[in-house]
C-alpha cells in the first residue's frame, strides 16, 4: 500500500520536474516564436474556430516568406477545444507545455473563461469571445481581444441617447429574447450608473403580436424623450411606423439586428431619422482586401466567421513582440498597449483592459432612406 | 381632457380596434364550431391569405394611380372572394370527407391544413417580412382627435361593426340565416326537414372566411407589415375569444374579441406589456371557472 503510493508520488514529482525543465528550456532560447491556436476546429461550432484557423495558417505563412519576426520563424501549435470548457483546460495546458510564447485564441467565450486561469503568465488574445467581465473584471490581466465586447453597441446607444440627443427621461424596450433583452439589460445598467437621465420604462413586446398600441401609448403618457430598443427589424419597423401614426415624434435608437435595408424597406419615410449601432465599415481598409484576397486564393472562398478579427490578433501580437523585441509577456503587453498596427479592422490598439480601440461598432442613422455613418 | 382620463381613452380605444380584429377572426371560428363542432385551426391562415392578397391587389392598384380609399375598398373586396374560395375549398377538401369520421380526425386534419397553408405561402410567396403600404388616408375632420384614436382605428371599428351588424341581421332575418340557425341546432332535424346541410355549412365556412379576410386587410394596413406567420398569433386570440364569449355564441365572439382586447390593452397600459398576455388568459381562466360555456355559452344539454 504505502509502497504504490510512494512509487506513483515519486512518479508524478519527476513528470513535475520534467515538465518544468520543458518549460523553461522553451522560454530560454526560442529559436521560432511559437502562437498557440487553441479553438473549435471540429464538433458543431467548427463554424467559428475553422475561420481564425485559416487565418493564422496565411499569416504565418505570410511572415515567414518575409523572413520572420526578428529573426525568428513562426510556428503553430494547433488545439482544437470543440468549444467545450472541460477540453479547453486541457488544451491550454497542452499548448503552454509545449512552448507557446503567445496564444490567439479559444473560439467560444465559455471555453476562454475556463482556461484563463492557465494562461496567467501568458498572453491571451481572442477573435471571438465577446463576454463583457471577460476584459472588464479585471481578473485577466493578460487577456486581449480583437472583436467588440457584448455591450459595446449598448454603449454607443447610451451615449448617443445621453451626449448626442440630451435625453433626461429614456424608455427601453425589448422583445424578450436572448440578444435584445440583454442589450436592454445593459443599456439600462448603463443609463442608470450614468445618472443623467432616467430609465422611465423597461418592458418586453411579444413579437409578431398583431399591435403595439398601449406600449406607444404609454411612452407618449411617461414623456420620454427617446426609446432604445432591442430586438430585430421587424418589431422595430412596426414599432417606428406605428409612433408615427400616434404622432409621437422622438428619436428610435437601435442594434444592429435593426441595421438591415429591409428595416428601411419596411418602415418607409417612418425609418427617417433611426439611429442604430452596427458593425464598422472595414471594406476599405487595405489589410481587409489583402487578407480577403489571401484566403480567396487559399481556399477558393470567401472568408467565415472572426476570420478578419483573426488576422488581427496574430498582426497585432506579432507586431508587439517585433516591436519589443522580445519574447517576455510583460514587455509584449506594454507593446500592444502602445503600439498602433495598420490590420483589416483598421489601425488598432489595446486599452488597459484588453479591448482594442479602433475596432467594433459605428453609430448609422437613416437619412434619405440610407443609412450613414456618423462620426 | 384630463391627461389620465385622455390615456384611458386612448388605451380603450385601441383596445376596440384590436378588440374588433378578434372578433372578426372569432366569429369564423364560433360559427364553424357552431354548426359542425369542429375547431377550424387553418382560419388563423386565411386572416393572413387575406393580408397577402390585399397586399398583392393594391400593389398593382398603386401602380395604375387608384384614389387611397378605392384601393382600399377593392383591396377588401379581392380579398374577400380570394379567401371565401380557400374556405370553401378547405371545408370540401379537409373536411367533408371526414364529416362522419370521429371528431378527432378533423381536428387533425385542421391542423395540417394549417401547416399547409403557412408553407405554401412561404413557397409561393416569402417567408420574410414585406411592407403593407398604408390604405387607410388620414381623415382631416379626425385630425383634433389624432392623440387619442386615428384616423385607421376609426375605420376599423366602424367597418367592423357594420360588418357585425350586416351579419347579425342575415342571421336573424334571411331564411339562410335561419336555415344556418337551425342547423347548428340540431343538424339531423334540420335536414329531414329539407335543409340542404352540406351547403350551410359551405356557406358557413364562406362568410367566415369573408370575415377575417376583413381583418387580415385591416390590421396589416394598420401595422405596416406582414409575413406568413401572421395568422398564428392572431388565431390564437381570436380563438381565445371566441372561447372567452361562449364558442359557437355569434355575440359572444363579439364580445369576447373586445373583452379581450381591451384586457390587454389596459394591462399593457397600466402594468406591463410584458405582462399583457397573462393578464389575458387570466381573465379566460377565471371566466371559464365561474362560467365553463363563456360568457354568452349556453350550457351542453344532455340528450337522454
Amino acid at each position: 500500500m504505502l509502497g504504490k503510493w510512494l512509487t506513483s508520488a515519486v512518479a508524478a514529482s519527476a513528470m513535475l520536474l520534467a515538465a518544468s525543465f520543458a518549460v523553461s528550456s522553451a522560454h530560454a532560447e526560442p529559436q521560432t516564436i511559437k502562437i498557440g491556436v487553441p479553438g473549435a476546429h471540429s464538433g458543431n461550432l467548427a463554424a467559428y474556430g475553422l475561420p481564425p484557423l485559416n487565418a493564422a495558417r496565411l499569416m504565418a505563412r505570410y511572415y515567414n516568406e518575409r523572413g520572420g519576426i526578428n529573426g525568428m520563424k513562426v510556428e503553430l501549435l494547433v488545439q482544437d477545444d470543440q468549444c467545450k470548457p472541460e477540453m479547453s483546460t486541457n488544451v491550454a495546458t497542452k499548448v503552454l507545455s509545449d512552448g507557446a510564447v503567445v496564444v490567439m485564441g479559444h473560439t467560444c467565450s465559455g471555453s476562454t473563461i475556463a482556461a484563463l486561469p492557465t494562461y496567467s503568465n501568458t498572453i491571451l488574445m481572442s477573435p471571438s469571445s465577446t463576454v463583457p467581465e471577460l476584459t472588464l473584471s479585471g481578473k485577466y490581466p493578460t487577456f486581449f481581444r480583437t472583436i467588440a465586447k457584448d455591450d459595446d453597441q449598448a454603449a454607443l446607444a447610451v451615449q448617443c441617447a445621453l451626449d448626442r440627443l440630451g435625453a433626461k427621461r429614456i424608455a427601453i424596450l425589448h422583445d424578450q429574447g436572448d440578444y435584445g433583452r440583454g442589450y436592454a439589460e445593459y443599456v439600462k445598467s448603463m443609463v442608470e450608473k450614468d445618472g443623467r437621465a432616467e430609465v422611465i420604462m423597461f418592458e418586453g413586446i411579444t413579437p409578431g403580436a398583431i399591435d403595439y398600441a398601449p406600449v406607444i401609448q404609454r411612452v407618449g403618457r411617461e414623456k420620454a424623450d427617446v426609446v432604445i430598443f432591442g430586438g430585430y427589424h421587424p418589431e422595430a419597423a412596426k414599432l417606428v411606423t406605428q409612433m408615427n401614426k400616434r404622432r409621437l415624434k422622438i428619436p428610435f435608437i437601435s442594434d444592429d439586428g435593426v441595421q438591415l435595408d429591409a428595416f428601411i424597406k419596411m418602415a418607409g419615410k417612418n425609418a427617417e431619422g433611426v439611429y442604430v449601432s452596427g458593425p464598422k465599415d472595414i471594406s476599405a481598409n487595405e489589410w481587409y482586401k489583402k487578407a480577403r484576397e489571401m484566403h480567396l486564393k487559399e481556399y477558393g472562398e470567401e472568408p467565415g466567421h472572426f476570420y478578419y478579427q483573426a488576422v488581427a490578433a496574430i498582426q497585432a501580437l506579432l507586431n508587439a513582440i517585433e516591436k519589443s523585441g522580445s519574447t517576455e509577456t510583460d514587455k509584449i503587453m506594454q507593446a500592444l498597449r502602445t503600439e498602433y498596427v495598420d490590420t483589416p479592422l483598421g489601425k488598432i490598439r489595446f486599452n488597459e483592459h484588453g479591448d482594442a480601440e479602433g475596432a467594433g461598432f459605428s453609430l448609422y442613422q437613416v437619412q434619405n432612406g440610407k443609412f450613414v455613418e456618423l462620426n | 381632457m384630463n391627461s389620465e382620463l385622455q390615456y384611458f381613452f386612448e388605451l380603450v380605444f385601441s383596445g376596440i380596434t384590436k378588440g374588433s380584429i378578434y372578433a372578426l377572426i372569432a366569429l369564423g371560428y364560433t360559427m364553424v364550431y357552431g354548426i359542425i363542432e369542429l375547431i377550424n385551426f387553418a382560419h388563423g391562415e386565411i386572416y393572413m391569405i387575406g393580408a397577402f392578397t390585399g397586399l398583392i391587389v393594391a400593389g398593382l392598384l398603386g401602380i395604375f394611380g387608384f384614389p387611397l380609399l378605392g384601393v382600399l375598398a377593392i383591396a377588401v373586396i379581392c380579398a374577400i372572394i380570394w379567401c371565401a374560395a380557400y374556405g370553401y375549398t378547405i371545408e370540401k377538401v379537409a373536411y367533408r370527407p371526414l364529416r362522419n369520421a370521429p371528431r378527432l380526425s378533423p381536428l387533425i386534419s385542421a391542423i395540417g391544413m394549417s401547416i399547409f397553408l403557412q408553407n405554401y405561402v412561404q413557397l409561393a410567396q416569402t417567408s420574410d417580412f414585406l411592407p403593407f403600404p398604408q390604405l387607410i388616408p388620414d381623415f382631416e375632420f379626425l385630425d383634433s382627435i389624432a392623440y387619442i384614436v386615428s384616423s385607421t382605428d376609426v375605420v376599423i371599428i366602424v367597418l367592423s361593426a357594420v360588418v357585425m351588424t350586416a351579419l347579425h341581421c342575415f342571421i336573424k332575418y334571411t331564411n339562410m340565416g335561419k336555415a344556418m340557425r337551425a342547423t347548428a341546432q340540431n343538424r339531423k332535424m334540420a335536414m329531414l326537414l329539407g335543409i340542404d346541410a352540406d351547403s350551410i355549412i359551405s356557406v358557413t365556412f364562406v362568410i367566415g372566411s369573408a370575415l377575417a379576410a376583413i381583418g387580415g386587410v385591416l390590421i396589416a394596413s394598420r401595422m405596416g407589415s406582414i409575413d406568413a406567420y401572421i395568422g398564428f398569433l392572431a388565431g390564437m386570440k381570436a380563438f381565445t375569444a371566441a372561447v372567452l364569449g361562449g364558442i359557437g355564441s355569434i355575440p359572444g365572439a363579439m364580445f369576447g374579441g373586445l373583452v379581450l382586447g381591451c384586457c390587454e390593452n389596459l394591462a399593457a397600459g397600466y402594468i406591463s406589456s410584458d405582462y399583457a398576455d397573462v393578464f389575458a388568459f387570466l381573465i379566460l381562466v377565471l371566466i371559464l371557472t365561474f362560467r365553463p360555456s363563456g360568457i354568452f355559452g349556453r350550457a351542453p344539454v344532455q340528450k337522454v
